[in-house]
């Protein structure tokens, strides 16, 4: 039963076989897609061909990733797009977890319930009633005023608002949780030590939060990164990787997008090496 | 009155329907330790806040080196504060916190360096520039959260029981300590405790407070020997209370006579008549105890039977119930260490001196 | 008396401070959320007449009922993220369990953080390794014919059972870690007290663990249904034409018809479909929505 309780050999074999095939389960499919990026074929599947690295750098016939100009340009757009999300989620996400934790007014659980329910509304469905609704203002900004108003069509500004109308929930649920936490009798002896009130938000509180604003920051980025139900709907012609992505797989892929995802599992890696190694980044 | 650090005027704080500072007025003299003692609630806190600026007096006026702090921000008055829980900056290390008053008032660093290690040498605490906080021992805490605030040199140091979280050893020792870098120092201190024996120990003047009021405000001679209220003389060191009416009464004695029937005589604090309903106060230590009532005249005698011994060293007492009344005393154990060889069930006589027994006139409120 | 005098001084004085904290979250919720989503049934529910010219309709919703293929594909939709549901549970539980149970020290964190890392990286990459491991010339077939289990390469891809492969995978982490939250609160004393009064593996589950795991498994469980219903990616690429996922439907109406009066009305079914659920299974397990989203 539990690591203390006498357990027979049988059921330490079965339970340790178990998790292992359930690890197995969960890292098939990214050992393929990592291993498949070096297969000197043109078609990610087997048998293995030998080893190659045309995918990253090209080779006769080949396109490499580093060449693949669409593709790095859509990682460029996931890039910026997740960028703007994250400023803005951490952004807001601060400011309703002061709100949260520190103003007492008439509905206050109402509204912290109401920050809540972007989570559980499907991410289509935020998807298209952004897209309808912005449309409707450009419509009534062109009928009525005479204005074109560019970025309520769809295309990049949509979709960082897009993803920002539920990320922000789970920022701001991160940034709240640890405000919750902090004791506000530090900021009264910073107070009175003779600090301003902004200079007791500068280097009380706001270097308390700062685990946790990393923290959101971080979440925020990879998933605006890795967004597509949101995305798909608001995207206009210039794709993000997940879109791009998506629309080759539809048409047969090719080791380039190994080779791509293989550089996003790095990257990914890293950034949560660079955040565990945090200390206090973890409790959250 | 050039020699006044903090003067709190006719200072009046509600909280809804509750007052919690009542007309409250008090001086404190400059170099002095003065204490607010009170138990848990009866505003002791919100005074300490009011004075710290944290909160707005209603109405009266706080006055710190003879100027008035009315509308000054708490971070523009020259006071500083030791928290409760310290309220140590967790993020800085001790360095930082001891500097961080200076760097808010924009201090050269290298000042700041200079001025953060002599204070932590005269803290007895060399050398601890570079320690994290959670490194620290309570007691070191303690002299971190001092020094942090010295280090101002403000006119004032408020101390919002300091002592309290921690266990009975290292407060014991830090009170010794506290009292010997105020000495140091010469800052005055305002401390606020609901520990009598704090109070008692560290303070030259102490205010005993109750209900937004003080009771009494004197030395703590004054307080143990002359209480001037029922509360006082309860709330202020051990004291046997007994409660009846005066059956006889003059300017220097009272007889009290208690619903169980006991007489007791003492020495009355205000007017009293015969027929007043009052309470009277008989501290441990000034009853005797002896084996024959004859050795304990001229004083009132009594006799009675030993319910159970209360041994703690230098502090030891017994509980004697008086044999025809049943009144429960507490009564001291000679340090002689007469006495020490009682038993349960024992008979013994005991008597007190009237004049060394205070009573008072129970006014109904 | 302290904590009231405390909060008046951390909390924000000035008007302007004030309204600074307020603004962001009231444009973000009346502007993002709640107008959208009025707007949203507003658009559901009128008809076009003529060009340019609408009425009050529930023509979109009738067409809904009328036309099978919409409420077999919504009913299909709701039956497999239930059992996706259920089977991302039965997988998860185990695994949760060993990591906070039965593995100790260093083993346990790094357990844990394995877990996490399949989900640092996107849904479409894992979906790839799915399809490159699926597909008539992936690798699982290939292994099969290798085998001599299979003569020929076998289509792995495009049955139902390969899409609920697919969501479980997708869905296992929301569910481990509410379940991992959940058991690390469960007092070892307690199975320990239980297994020396005499109690077996399976009456410790249902009569100890279960009720204590409940609010963790009602958090997983809303979560990943939400999810599950939601998802577009895993069902379209895995189940390919056949995957009859909602979805899809209403990306059909929305992107490739243009037709956004209907394409509302089904989103506004699945939205209502997802808040029932969610809301049922707060109601069935006792649980109040604030604290489920933070264990989430």
């Amino acid at each position: 039963m539990i690591h203390s309780l006498p357990r027979s050999l049988l059921t330490r074999a079965a339970s340790g076989a178990y998790v292992a095939s359930f690890f197995a389960f969960l890292f098939l499919p990214l050992i393929v897609v990592a291993v498949f990026a070096f297969n000197d074929a043109n078609y990610p599947a087997p048998p293995w061909r030998g080893f190659t690295a045309d995918w990253f750098i090209g080779g006769v016939g080949r396109v490499g990733l580093f060449a693949d100009r669409p593709l790095l340009a859509s990682l460029g757009t996931s890039a910026i797009v997740a960028a703007w999300v994250t400023v803005l989620s951490v952004a807001v996400g601060a400011a309703n977890a002061f709100l949260l934790e520190r103003v007492r007014f008439r509905g206050k659980s109402l509204l912290a319930l109401a920050m809540l329910a972007p989570l559980v509304i499907p991410g289509v469905i935020l998807g298209i009633s952004i897209l309808a609704f912005a449309s409707r203002l450009a419509q009534f900004a062109d009928d009525f005023i005479g204005v074109e108003l560019e970025f309520l069509r769809p295309g990049l500004p949509l979709v960082v608002i897009g993803q920002f109308s539920y990320i922000v929930s789970i920022a701001t649920l991160m940034i709240a949780a640890r405000l919750k936490r902090f004791d506000t009798t530090l900021e009264e002896a910073a107070l009175n030590l003779g600090a301003s009130r902004a200079g007791v938000l500068r280097t009380i509180t706001l270097p308390y939060l700062q685990p946790a604003l990393v923290g959101a920051g971080a979440i925020a980025f990879l998933m605006s990164f890795e967004n597509f139900n949101t995305t798909l709907m608001l995207v206009g012609s210039d794709p993000p990787l997940t879109v791009m992505m998506y629309g080759r797989m539809r048409e047969g892929a090719s080791p380039v997008l190994n080779a791509v995802s293989l550089f996003l599992m790095i990257a990914s890696a890293l950034l949560a090496l660079a955040l565990l190694q945090r200390p206090d980044a973890r409790q959250d | 009155m050039p020699d006044l650090d903090l003067e709190v005027d006719r200072v009046s704080k509600r909280y809804g329907a509750h007052l919690a500072v009542d007309d409250l007025s008090l001086a404190v003299g400059r170099g002095s330790f003065f204490s607010i003692l009170g138990p848990s609630g009866c505003g002791k806190t919100t005074l300490l806040r009011l004075i710290a600026g944290f909160l707005e007096p209603d109405s009266g006026d706080v006055r710190i080196g003879g100027r008035s702090m009315r509308g000054v921000l708490p971070n523009r008055r020259p006071v500083n504060m030791v928290f409760q829980h310290l309220a140590l900056f967790p993020m800085m290390s001790v360095g930082e916190n001891v500097g961080y008053g200076l760097a808010r008032r924009g201090a050269a660093q290298p000042l700041i360096r200079e001025r953060v290690a002599t204070m932590l040498k005269r803290v007895g605490l060399p050398g601890a520039e570079g320690k994290r906080i959670d490194q620290l021992s309570g007691g070191q805490k303690h002299r971190v959260a001092i020094a942090r605030s010295l280090v101002l040199e403000p006119t004032l140091l408020l101390l919002d029981e300091p002592l309290g979280a921690l266990d009975l050893k290292l407060r014991e020792h830090m009170k010794i300590e506290l009292k010997q870098l105020q000495a140091d120092f010469g800052t005055t201190f305002v401390y606020i405790t609901h520990d009598q024996s704090e109070a008692l120990v560290l303070s030259d003047h102490v205010a005993v407070m109750s209900a937004g009021r003080f009771e009494q405000v004197g030395t703590p001679q004054e307080l143990y020997y002359q209480p001037r209220t029922p509360f006082v003389a309860g709330f202020v060191g051990a004291n046997n209370r007994l409660t009846g009416a005066a059956a006889r009464a003059d300017g220097h004695f009272v007889e009290l006579e208690s619903a169980q029937g006991l007489t007791v005589q003492a020495r009355p604090s205000g007017p009293i008549a015969a027929g007043d309903v009052v309470e009277a106060f008989v501290r441990p230590e000034v009853v005797s105890l002896a084996h024959d009532a004859a050795e304990l005249a001229p004083m009132q005698r009594f006799v009675g039977r030993v319910e159970s011994l209360l041994f703690d060293g230098a502090n030891s007492a017994v509980l004697l119930r008086e044999l025809r009344t049943g009144t429960e005393f507490r009564v001291a154990l000679p340090q002689t260490g007469e006495f020490a060889d009682l038993r349960e069930g024992e008979q013994v006589a005991f008597g007190f001196d009237p004049q060394r027994a205070v009573c008072f006139e129970v006014t109904r409120t | 008396m302290t904590a009231t005098a405390s909060a008046d001084l951390a909390a924000p004085r000035t008007r302007l401070a004030l309204f600074l904290l307020f603004a962001p979250a009231l444009i973000w919720l009346l502007g993002l959320i709640v107008l959208p989503h009025v707007d949203l049934a507003a658009l559901s529910l009128r008809a076009r007449v003529a060009p340019r010219t609408y009425e009050f309709s529930f023509a979109n919703y009738r067409t809904f009922i009328d036309e099978p293929l919409y409420w077999h594909t919504f009913v299909r939709t709701a039956a497999m993220s239930i059992i996706a549901t259920a089977c991302t549970l039965l997988i998860a539980f185990p695994t949760a369990w060993y990591i906070v149970k039965i593995a100790r020290g260093q083993a346990k964190s790094m357990l844990l953080v394995l877990c996490l890392i399949p989900f640092w990286v996107s849904e479409t990459v894992r979906t790839l390794g799915w399809m490159i491991l699926l597909r008539e010339s992936g690798v699982v077939p290939h292994f099969l014919v290798a085998l001599g289990i299979t003569a020929q390469p076998v289509e792995l891809l495009y049955h139902d059972a390969t899409i609920l492969v697919g969501l479980v995978y997708t869905s296992l982490l929301f569910m481990i870690v509410p379940l991992a939250n959940a058991l690390e609160s469960l007092d070892d004393a307690l199975i320990e007290a239980a297994y020396d009064l005499g109690g077996n593996a399976w009456s410790i589950l249902r009569q100890i663990v279960i009720p204590h795991a409940a609010p963790g498994i009602a958090a997983g469980s809303i979560v990943v249904f939400m999810l599950t219903l939601g998802n577009y990616l895993t069902p379209t690429l895995l189940g390919g034409k056949n995957s009859l996922w909602f979805t899809e439907q209403i990306y059909a109406q929305f992107i490739t018809r243009f037709n956004w009066e209907q394409g509302a009305a089904f989103g506004f079914l699945l939205l209502m479909l997802s808040t029932a659920i969610v809301w049922l299974g707060l109601a069935v397990s006792g649980q109040r929505f604030g604290d489920v989203m933070r264990r989430a």
